[in-house]
């Protein structure tokens, strides 16, 4: 198990140095740069920059040496001192403080709509496989189908209208006008779980839809087996039988994929943090691309796929750990 | 038949259907049978005649779209307050009841041992939880008798196969296992559904050795699944042979072997290779086809593929169990009542 591990770790690291490399040379791809993209600006204001200038901020940020030495002086900042480079369409601020202005909030936010899928949609998918074709489970499955196929940002425009509508509620945001640049008190945990509700809803009304079917779908896969029949030969009551053995089985393909969850959290959902104006690191990345942010945008890549590598790497241990079948192919070789 | 003390079983015009889409499958359809205390009985027939749904209907396993329609089952208690003389019958009795007799009262080993554990547990944990649901045992002690169980069924090194999963075993070990498990609390009969069919010749042989040796060390009776005319031959006192859905023929198993009395039960022991016999001599498979699921034959459901149909009579009359030409045999055919009558 040791010996499995370190060998994952040593592919972890080679796989990283790949990617970096890859993500460096993607957002070096397009033509011109930062500083191209600020002349096109000030000419459709229709002023004209000089060349002198612009030769001056292309060498103030390194912009016209050779692919690899950007890329090197990039990477060993961001190793050696953690340091990510600056933002050039935010006054040059490091993007390290940026992006940790917002993750915060973006991971709060992926986690309590985690927890809403996960508490809404495991009972609901079990209840569905365990009483197949009940009306419980047609309406399950209507509201299932139904919460998939709805567009989120299109849900996010009718509740915020609703909300403000009917309930007064300043659409948008995680927090009133009021409180927006206060200091954090308990007046501003309470505004915040007061907005918070709905993006939670919103986000997480398609990824409870889908969760409710992939349960439902592996649930019954497990629930007709001859394992179940013998265990409930041995009189097992019904629920203690239901969750030791099928629920149990029906849960590894869902903790191999546990891992995705992991770059998902601080992703920020980006189309309905646009539509609700959400301070999450979504709409900052997105910004980042169309304004040729190139360090921002790097950044942001070799952040997440960081996060991919390291989260498929816990879910294949909390698999291992989960599965004594996968735990023993492990140590076998 | 008067129920003795010694009945541990007793089946009464057992019904279980299956409702499906295209019409209603009467996988079992009037099976009446008993088996008393220590007693083997195997109960044969081709695939698909019903034997396995009629076992499974004895502790109420029938998933949906399978339903118990019509009859009796009645099993023991033991605590003598359940129905009459002892006994409950498992078509009525609530949950709770149907549960302390699963596993106490009557134990079930399964077709293939290699699905009918959970992968993901332990023997140890999956035949201490058997232990544990009936019996007001701790953790170590229930342990402690898996591990004694696991030995008596002829697994060696009980102590760290206890710790070992499924995946890690042999099919001819976990049916071994599967066994200690049924017999975990020491069940007065045990159901063993077609529990050698998926193991290889020299594996089933052993199994069979096996189940032999505990119920003459245990005393309890076994009802035995079977296909395998052989295999009834030589583990059981009396045999049932069944034809869709009901049993057509029952006796001693010698009496029965060596003079059949149903047609049915004559037609299978031609298509039966002997040793000994003439090596050029072709061996009769039984006439005809099993009919179709939905498509019961009228009257007697063998007369279609019967040598000795009688126009008129046959095709028209629902045979009901008589008493053959000996005493010990019970018969479902209209030659016999003809005698009889």
């Amino acid at each position: 198990m040791l010996s499995y591990l370190m060998r994952r770790l040593l592919l972890m690291v080679l796989t990283l140095g790949a990617v970096s490399l890859a993500s460096f040379f993607i957002i070096s791809l397009p033509p011109g740069d930062y500083v191209s993209t600020l002349q096109a600006q000030a000419e459709s204001r229709g002023e004209m920059l000089d060349d002198s200038v612009l030769v001056a901020l292309r060498a103030r940020y390194g912009l016209d040496q050779p692919f690899f030495t950007q890329y090197l002086k990039w990477i060993s900042n961001i190793l050696l001192y953690g340091d990510f480079g600056q933002a050039f369409a935010w006054n040059s601020r490091p993007v390290a403080d940026l992006i940790w202005d917002r993750v915060g909030l973006s991971f709060f936010l992926s986690l309590s709509t985690l927890l809403f899928v996960w508490a809404i949609a495991f009972p609901i998918g079990i209840l569905s496989a365990v009483r197949q074709y009940s009306a419980g489970d047609y309406l399950a499955t209507f509201f299932g189908f139904l919460g998939m196929a709805v567009p989120e940002f299109l849900l996010a425009l009718v509740l915020m209208w609703v909300g403000m509508r009917y309930f007064g509620q300043s659409p948008g945001g995680l927090f009133s006008p009021e409180y927006q640049d206060a200091a954090w008190n308990l007046g501003k945990v309470l505004d915040l779980a007061g907005h918070l509700w709905l993006p939670i809803l919103i986000i997480g009304l398609s990824g409870t839809a889908g969760l409710i079917r992939i349960t439902r779908a592996n649930l019954l896969d497990e629930l007709y087996k001859p394992y179940v029949v013998a265990a409930r030969a041995k009189g097992l009551p019904e629920w203690k039988l239901l969750v030791k053995y099928p629920v149990r089985m029906s849960l590894s393909p869902f903790f191999s994929t546990v891992g995705w969850l992991l770059p998902g959290l601080i992703s920020g959902e980006t189309i309905i943090s646009i539509v609700m104006s959400l301070p999450t690191t979504g709409p900052l990345l997105l910004s980042g691309v169309e304004n040729q942010d190139m360090y921002l945008v790097g950044s942001f890549i070799l952040i997440l796929s960081t996060l991919t590598v390291i989260g498929t790497l816990i879910s294949d241990l909390v698999l291992a750990w989960w599965d004594p079948r996968i735990r023993h192919r492990y140590q076998g070789g | 038949m008067a129920a003795s003390d010694e009945t541990v079983l007793r089946i009464e015009d057992l019904h279980t259907h299956f409702e499906l889409d295209d019409g209603v499958v009467h996988a079992v359809d009037g099976v009446d049978l008993d088996i008393r205390r220590g007693e083997v009985l195997a109960v044969v027939g081709e695939s698909g005649c019903g034997k396995s749904v009629m076992a499974r209907s004895v502790l109420r396993l029938i998933d949906r779209p399978g339903r118990i329609t019509g009859g009796h089952i009645w099993v023991r208690t033991g605590d003598g307050t359940e129905g009459t003389d002892g006994m409950a019958d498992m078509v009525t009795a609530d949950a709770r009841v149907v549960r302390s007799v699963r596993g106490k009262r009557v134990g079930m080993v399964f077709q293939e041992p290699m699905t009918s554990m959970s992968p993901m547990h332990t023997l140890g944990n999956q035949i201490g939880e058997a232990i544990m649901l009936h019996e007001s045992v701790t953790k170590a002690e229930a342990r402690e008798r898996t591990v004694e169980l696991l030995g008596r069924v002829g697994i060696s090194a009980p102590e760290r196969r206890a710790d070992e999963y499924p995946f890690q075993m042999s099919g001819g070990m976990l049916q071994r296992a599967m066994i200690a498990m049924a017999l975990a609390c020491g069940p007065e009969l045990l159901i063993a559904d077609e529990p050698t069919t998926a193991l290889d010749v020299t594996t089933q042989a052993q199994i069979l050795d096996l189940l032999r040796s505990l119920q003459q060390d245990t005393g309890m009776a076994v009802m035995l699944i079977t296909h395998d005319l052989g295999v009834a031959a030589q583990m059981a006192d009396e045999v049932a042979v069944m034809y869709l859905g009901s049993v057509v023929e029952r006796g001693p198993v010698a009496e029965v072997f060596r003079e059949p009395r149903h047609p049915y039960t004559k037609a299978l022991l031609r298509s039966v290779p002997k040793l000994g016999s003439r090596s050029r001599e072709r061996l009769q498979p039984v006439r005809g086809m099993v009919p179709h699921a939905y498509r019961r034959p009228p009257g007697c459901p063998f007369h279609p593929r019967c040598d000795e149909f009688i126009a008129g009579r046959c095709d028209v009359t629902v045979p009901s169990p008589v008493p053959g030409p000996e005493p010990s045999r019970v018969v479902s055919c209209l030659l016999y009542e003809e005698v009889s009558a």
